[in-house]
């Protein structure tokens, strides 16, 4: 019994260092989105092209779909922009956008410059809707399900890698619940 | 003229501690075209933002914050309370949008117990585990000393003390 006592620091010592272990893997800045498995917000925004379709509710359900939040004056927006051309090239894609806190005519040049991989794009002002979705920042990515249920967020840029471990394997789980 | 010095040096002293005591005035956050012309509604807008975390800086309140999504969170909380939802809902409408995260002190809950009650827990095992091994090893009397200790603690301190 007194043996095992002496091995008691050393047991606890252990269990915090399990913990600080697994601690060095996590993002402690990363907040875990309290939208996963909700409908989508209720909302309508204006299109950012004129006579385009703008962006709501309704654009949601039905198929799985790829909702990027970007703005023309977000540094990380334009590194991860080449890697949602790309998504958006695969016929199996569909990305749309929501343009946040950014002046049309911004956002319009931007896309100009370097390429417009969005279906739809709904102008966010004021970030008002911004927030019924819960973002803190931008680039946000989300993915939504046939259900119109948002399934999984990405915050930050997305990277090559990221697309192929986290958002392209969900997306097509997403699509084959579909069929 | 030293007394006039050490004046001086004393009130920059008191001036310094009591800046230290108030936190100084803070740089106000709030921005004037954000308050409420109901005072008593502002007030409880002002209460209810130090109780949210800006997601932004993460370690401020939005009340602290000048991160723009602080201030747009500050303006919804105002727009809320207008709508006539009391603190709670207020609260709890952007802890909807932004999870538990968002609210600086973590409601009681099931996933939130050990948070609650895990320091009073240790606290609670340390004491415990003190009086059981207090218990277990009680302080036993040492036996007196022998004579020939005795003999030797005089001559001992006999040399110490010398002639004096």
């Amino acid at each position: 019994m007194n043996r095992l006592l002496f091995a008691l620091p050393v047991l606890v010592l252990l269990i915090i260092g399990g913990f600080f272990y697994r601690g060095l893997d996590l993002d402690p800045s990363a907040v875990p989105s309290a939208m996963i498995d909700r409908p989508v917000p209720d909302f309508a925004l204006p299109a950012l092209h004129p006579g385009k379709k703008g962006l709501s509710t309704a654009d949601f359900g039905g198929q799985p779909k790829m909702l990027n939040v970007f703005a023309s004056w977000c540094g990380p927006c334009r590194v991860e922009h080449p890697i949602i051309m790309r998504l958006a090239a695969r016929a199996d894609v569909e990305v749309l956008a929501l343009s946040y806190k950014d002046d049309p005519q911004a956002s319009r040049a931007w896309l100009a410059e370097l390429g417009d991989p969005y279906r739809q794009i709904g102008v966010d002002r004021d970030g008002r809707v911004a927030i019924d979705w819960g973002v803190y920042g931008v680039p946000e990515t989300y993915l939504v399900d046939a259900g119109g249920r948002i399934r999984y967020r990405h915050v930050g840029p997305l990277t090559a890698a990221v697309v192929a471990e986290e958002i392209l394997p969900r997306w097509q789980a997403l699509q084959q619940a579909n069929q | 003229m030293p007394a006039a010095k050490l004046h001086a040096k004393l009130a920059v002293v008191v001036l310094i501690f009591v800046i230290g005591v108030s936190g100084g005035s803070p740089a106000l956050a709030v921005r004037p075209d954000e308050r409420l012309s109901d005072p008593a509604l502002e007030a409880r807008a002002r209460n209810l933002s130090q109780e949210l975390r800006c997601l932004v800086c993460q370690n401020q309140s939005i009340d602290d914050s000048d991160a723009d999504l602080a201030r747009d969170l500050r303006l919804v909380l105002r727009e809320r309370l207008q709508a006539g939802d009391d603190d709670r809902a207020a609260l709890a409408y952007i802890a909807a949008r932004y999870g538990d995260y968002v609210l600086l002190s973590p409601p009681i809950k099931a996933s939130t117990l050990i948070l609650w009650t895990g320091p009073g827990v240790i606290l609670l095992l340390g004491f415990g585990g003190i009086i059981w091994v207090r218990r277990r090893r009680p302080v036993t009397a040492l036996p007196p000393l022998s004579a020939a200790e005795q003999a030797r603690i005089k001559s001992l301190t006999a040399a110490d003390q010398g002639p004096q």
